[in-house]
C-alpha cells in the first residue's frame, strides 16, 4: 500500500462578489480526498462544479477559503513561506493546462521559452546542457527537436503544441501533476497517444496525477480512480468499474446515461 | 405529403466528383478533393473525421455557401434535380437556400445577432424567401415550435438570443432553418459546444424533424463517432479531403476495414469498459503522426505516411472506391482483387 502524497482536508473555496450587497459563490465547498504515489486520479464534473477551482488551490495559484492542502505532510499554504520553498513546491507539483496558447507567449520562439522551465530547479546548469535536455524532453513527446525549437507557438499544431508543454513536465519530472483538460482541445487519433505520454510517466517514474475533465470517456480510460463532482461537492467516487456499473448519486446516472456511447445503448 | 413512398423520391442530392478549394496566398487548399454522394431515399447519413478533414467545407460546398477564398472548381451538385451550378448567387438564396436545403453550420448559436430580437430575425429570413405576410411567417413558426415541443410562445419571440440557454438556441435555429421543409439539411457539428444532457436534446429534436418528414434527409457531420451512432443510418469517413469509407453505422462501427477508419473508431474514448480494454490492448492501431498539408497532400492514398500497413503502389496510385460487399465502400488498396 503506497502513502498518500497529496491530501485534501476540508477544502472550501467561497468567492464574494458585489461591493455593498455581498453574494456568495461558493465554488468549492468542503471537500476531502487523497492522491497516493503513481495513481492517477480523475475530478470529473460540467463547467462550473468546481474542479478546475480545486486544481488551482492544488497548484497553490488560488487561496482557499478555509481547509488544508498537504503535500507530503507540508501544508501548502501554512509552511511554504518564500520563495525558495514555493519553487520546491512546483518542482514537485505542476501543471498541464487546456490551452497551450494561453501557455506560451506568441512572440517568443519554443528556444526562448523552454529553458526557462530551470528556474524551477536548484542546480546550476548551463545553457548548452538545458538545450540538451530540452531536445532529450521534446524528443521523449514524440517531437523533432530540430523541427520545433525555433518555431513559435502559432507555427505549431495543437497537438505539437501540447506535446511542448508535456515535455516541459518531462523536463520537471514532478511528483505530482495536475492535468486540466490537456487533450480536450486535441483530435481523436492524436489524443491517445498523448494520453500514453502520462501514463508512461506514471509508470516508468511513479508520477501521481489528478486529471480535471469533464469527459467520462477519458476519465475511464486514464483512472485507477473517478471522483465525480457536483455543484462545488464530490458526490462520488471509486473505481471506473464501480462508477460505471454501479454508480450511486442521481447525478452520476444523469451523465452517464447522457453520454453518447459506442457500444451500449 | 410527407408521406411519400420511398419510390417516389427521385433524387435528393447527387454529386458527383466535387471539388471545393480554398486559393489562398500561401496556396490551393485543396479541401474537398473528388467527393461522390448520392441520397436517393429517407436517410440520415453520418460524415466523421478529424479537423482539418473537409467536412466542414464540404457542408459549405453542399449547401452554396460558398464565399471567396473557396471555390467551388469542379464537379455538378444536383438537389431536388435542380442543377446548382447554374444558378446565380441570389437565386440560391432566394429559391434553393432554406427551400431545397438548409445548413446548420458550426456554432449556429452564437451567429444570432445579440441585439436582434428572435421575432425580426425569423422575419428576415423568411420574408425574401415566401411571399408570406409577417403574420403568417410568425403563425407558422409558432406552429412549429408547438410541433417539436419547444416551449417557445407567441410572446417569447420577443425575446433577444441571449435570453435563451444554448441548448434552447440551438433547437431554436434548427427549427428556423427548417420552416420550410427543405428535402436536404445540412448540420454541422450541430452540438459540439454543449454539455452531454443538451447535447441530447439537441439531437432529439433533430430526429424528431426528420421521423415527422419536415426534412428529406439529413448529413449530420460531426468529429464524435459515438454522437453520430445515435442518429446516422450510415457513416462516411472523411481523410485529407476525400470519402475513404462508407457502410451501415453498426457495420462501420463494429467492423472499420479501412486502416484510418480502424484508427479513428479505435480512438475514441466513451465511458464504457470494453472500449477501455480495447483501447489499452489494440495498443498498435493507435495511429502516428498527423494528417497531412491540404496544400500538398501527399501522391497515392493520403493516409500512407500514416499507414501501417502501406505497401508500394499506395505510395504511388490513388485507390479506387471499392464495393466490398452491397452498400459498404472502402478506398484502400488491401482491399483491391487483384
Amino acid at each position: 500500500m503506497s502513502k498518500a502524497i497529496l491530501e485534501v482536508k476540508n477544502l472550501t473555496k467561497v468567492y464574494r462578489i458585489g461591493l455593498i450587497r455581498q453574494k456568495e459563490i461558493v465554488a468549492v465547498n468542503n471537500i476531502d480526498f487523497n492522491v497516493k504515489e503513481g495513481e492517477i486520479i480523475s475530478l470529473v464534473g460540467e463547467s462550473g462544479s468546481g474542479k478546475t477551482t480545486t486544481a488551482r488551490m492544488i497548484l497553490r495559484l488560488l487561496k482557499p477559503t478555509s481547509g488544508n492542502v498537504l503535500f507530503n505532510g507540508k501544508d501548502i499554504w501554512r509552511d511554504i513561506r518564500n520563495k525558495k520553498e514555493l519553487k520546491w513546491y512546483w518542482r514537485n507539483v505542476n501543471g498541464v493546462f487546456q490551452d497551450p496558447y494561453s501557455s506560451f507567449n506568441p512572440t517568443h520562439t519554443i528556444r526562448f521559452v523552454m529553458p526557462r522551465t530551470f528556474n524551477l530547479f536548484d542546480e546550476e546548469i548551463d545553457y548548452d546542457t538545458k538545450i540538451n535536455m530540452i531536445k532529450e524532453a521534446l524528443k521523449e513527446v514524440g517531437l523533432i527537436p530540430e523541427e520545433i525549437l525555433d518555431k513559435r507557438p502559432f507555427e505549431l499544431s495543437g497537438g505539437m503544441r501540447q506535446r511542448v508543454l508535456i515535455a516541459r513536465i518531462f523536463l520537471i519530472r514532478p511528483k505530482l501533476i495536475i492535468a486540466d483538460e490537456p487533450t480536450s482541445m486535441i483530435d481523436a487519433t492524436l489524443r491517445l497517444s498523448l494520453l500514453d505520454l502520462f501514463l508512461k510517466l506514471r509508470d516508468e517514474f511513479k508520477t501521481s496525477q489528478i486529471f480535471i475533465t469533464h469527459d467520462l470517456g477519458l476519465a475511464t480510460y486514464i483512472s485507477d480512480r473517478i471522483l465525480v463532482m457536483y455543484k462545488g461537492e464530490i458526490v462520488e467516487e471509486g473505481i471506473p468499474e464501480e462508477i460505471l456499473n454501479k454508480p450511486s448519486h442521481p447525478y452520476t446516472k444523469k451523465l452517464l446515461e447522457s453520454v453518447p456511447k459506442l457500444y451500449s445503448k | 405529403m410527407n408521406s411519400l413512398a420511398i419510390g417516389e423520391i427521385m433524387s435528393i442530392l447527387d454529386v458527383k466528383n466535387l471539388k471545393a478549394y480554398y486559393f489562398t496566398k500561401a496556396g490551393i487548399v485543396k479541401a474537398v478533393d473528388g467527393v461522390n454522394i448520392s441520397i436517393d431515399r429517407k436517410i440520415i447519413i453520418g460524415i466523421v473525421g478529424e479537423s482539418g478533414c473537409g467536412k466542414s467545407t464540404l457542408a459549405k460546398a453542399l449547401s452554396f455557401n460558398v464565399e471567396p477564398p473557396l471555390k467551388i472548381v469542379e464537379g455538378d451538385i444536383v438537389i431536388d434535380g435542380i442543377k446548382i451550378n447554374d444558378k446565380t448567387v441570389n437565386e440560391i438564396r432566394r429559391k434553393i437556400l432554406g427551400i431545397k436545403v438548409a445548413l446548420i453550420p458550426q456554432s449556429a448559436m452564437n451567429a444570432l445577432v445579440p441585439i436582434v430580437k428572435i421575432r425580426s430575425f425569423i422575419k428576415d429570413v423568411l420574408k425574401e424567401k415566401t411571399g408570406y405576410t409577417t403574420l403568417e411567417i410568425f403563425e407558422l413558426a409558432v406552429k412549429r415550435f408547438k410541433e417539436l415541443n419547444l416551449p417557445i410562445e407567441t410572446l417569447e419571440l420577443d425575446m433577444y438570443p441571449f435570453e435563451l440557454s444554448g441548448g434552447m438556441r440551438q433547437r431554436v435555429l434548427i427549427a428556423i432553418a427548417t420552416l420550410l421543409n427543405p428535402s436536404l439539411l445540412i448540420a454541422d457539428e450541430p452540438t459540439s459546444a454543449l454539455d452531454v444532457s443538451t447535447q441530447k436534446i439537441v439531437l432529439e429534436t433533430l430526429y424528431d424533424i426528420y421521423r415527422r418528414g419536415l426534412v428529406k434527409s439529413m448529413i449530420f457531420i460531426s468529429h464524435d463517432i459515438a454522437t453520430v451512432r445515435q442518429i446516422a443510418d450510415e457513416i462516411i469517413v472523411m481523410y485529407a479531403g476525400k470519402f475513404v469509407e462508407k457502410g451501415s453505422t453498426e457495420e462501420m462501427i463494429n467492423e472499420p476495414l479501412h486502416p484510418y477508419s480502424k484508427g479513428l473508431i479505435f480512438s475514441i474514448l466513451t465511458p464504457e469498459l470494453i472500449v477501455r480494454e480495447r483501447v489499452r490492448k489494440a495498443k498498435e492501431v493507435i495511429l502516428k503522426g498527423e494528417p497531412p498539408s491540404l496544400i500538398n497532400p501527399p501522391p497515392g492514398c493520403r493516409f500512407h505516411p500514416r499507414c501501417p500497413f502501406a505497401m508500394d503502389i499506395c505510395r504511388k496510385e490513388e485507390p479506387p472506391m471499392i464495393e466490398v460487399e452491397r452498400n459498404r465502400f472502402v478506398s484502400c488498396w488491401l482491399y483491391a482483387k487483384r
